[in-house]
């Protein structure tokens, strides 16, 4: 009778394990499930399309394969990565962290820090700068220049 | 008075320190040096009628091998007529010549003086098994990963494309859109084959 209880339990469990597992790999990924991972992808044929949006048959093709590969349980990482294997790096919405690509993470936001400083700068330098010409510009006489002298010499003679 | 100003004033406007004029310029100046050696990596030599095509590895599908090979690199068939077709199962005029390849094929299999190539152009390879299953093809096929075959002959036009290599590596034929006629393709190879 123990037995026999026994084995009734690791029976139910061991149904319980399949079912689960059944269960697991049943679902179809909805379009949204798929569109997730295409929108981070771009048609690999068309230029600059993401692979969501995309009408080609071409494009239907690739979504049904991340469909399909979603139902295998294959990870979003995995799916992205078989992308780049087969068609490239440039099927990316962003491009890889590696190698030259690092210029378009780093670039920009050190240009925009570098303009933010030099604006922060002009804006602490100009209303000096005015309060310094304001008074130079009324009250300073002319640069001594020798023409002029001459001009005046000259001018002097003559009355 | 004013000469009591102007050191004043020159004393306020603070020049910007040298070390940090030495930053910019060399920050500028290896910014514009990656800059161009990305540029120049990401240009490739276009390889002409005429031009010596470099060598690449084209995998293949299983049922579509070299022989016993699952992978031929076009240096391995030096001394042979390389016919290089790009299509995709996607391209519908690719399917109007692909009977017409075959049919080529056939003629020039026995002789093992000519080797196609066929190179399927980004594309699933499901779609792809069945598109070659569909028109009973039987030359080598295999997926030209990562694009890289179809950038050595710096492909820009749409599949199909096809390329004649001579026996030397040396491209001698570049044919845009589908062949019209298994006539048309021998007319091609032919000449190449009798050494002209």
């Amino acid at each position: 009778m123990k037995r026999s209880f026994l084995v009734l339990i690791l029976l139910l469990v061991l149904g319980a394990a399949w079912a689960g597992s059944a269960s697991a790999q049943q679902p179809t990924p909805s379009d949204d499930q798929v569109n997730a991972i295409a929108r981070q992808l771009f048609c690999p044929v068309c230029q600059n399309t993401p692979l969501d949006v995309c009408p080609t048959e071409a494009c239907h093709q690739w979504r049904e394969l991340i469909r399909q590969m979603l139902a295998e349980g294959k990870s979003e990482a995995y799916i992205k990565q078989y992308f780049v294997d087969n068609y490239g790096a440039r099927v990316l919405s962003e491009p890889p962290q590696v190698g030259f690509n690092w210029l378009i993470y780093i670039v920009p936001p050190v240009a925009f820090l570098a303009g933010v400083f030099l604006l922060y700068r002009a804006y602490r330098t100009w209303p000096r700068m005015q309060k310094e010409s304001a008074p130079e510009s009324g009250s300073a006489p002319a640069a001594k220049d020798e023409y002029v002298d001459r001009l005046e010499e000259e001018l002097r003679k003559r009355r | 008075m004013s000469q009591n100003t102007q050191p004043a004033s020159a004393s306020r406007r603070r020049p910007v320190p040298l070390w940090a004029q030495i930053i910019v310029w060399v920050g500028l100046l290896a910014l514009l040096a990656l800059i161009g050696v990305s540029v120049a990596r990401s240009q490739h030599k276009i390889i002409g009628v005429g031009s010596s095509v470099p060598d690449f590895n084209l995998t293949l599908f299983d049922r579509y091998g070299y022989g016993d090979r699952t992978a031929v690199k076009l240096s391995d068939l030096h001394g042979k007529v390389v016919l290089v077709n790009f299509w995709a199962s996607w391209c519908v005029p690719c399917e109007s010549e692909a009977a017409f390849l075959e049919s080529a094929w056939r003629s020039y299999q026995r002789s093992g003086k000519v080797v196609f190539l066929g190179v399927d152009y980004v594309d699933t390879p499901a779609e792809a098994l069945s598109y070659l299953a569909k028109f009973g093809i039987s030359y080598p096929n295999g997926p030209d990963l990562q694009t890289r075959i179809s950038q050595i002959f710096n492909r820009s036009l749409g599949v199909p494309e096809t390329y004649v290599i001579d026996q030397k590596g040396v491209l001698r034929s570049v044919q845009i859109g589908p062949f019209q006629s298994a006539d048309q393709i021998q007319a091609v190879l032919d000449p190449l084959l009798a050494g002209k």
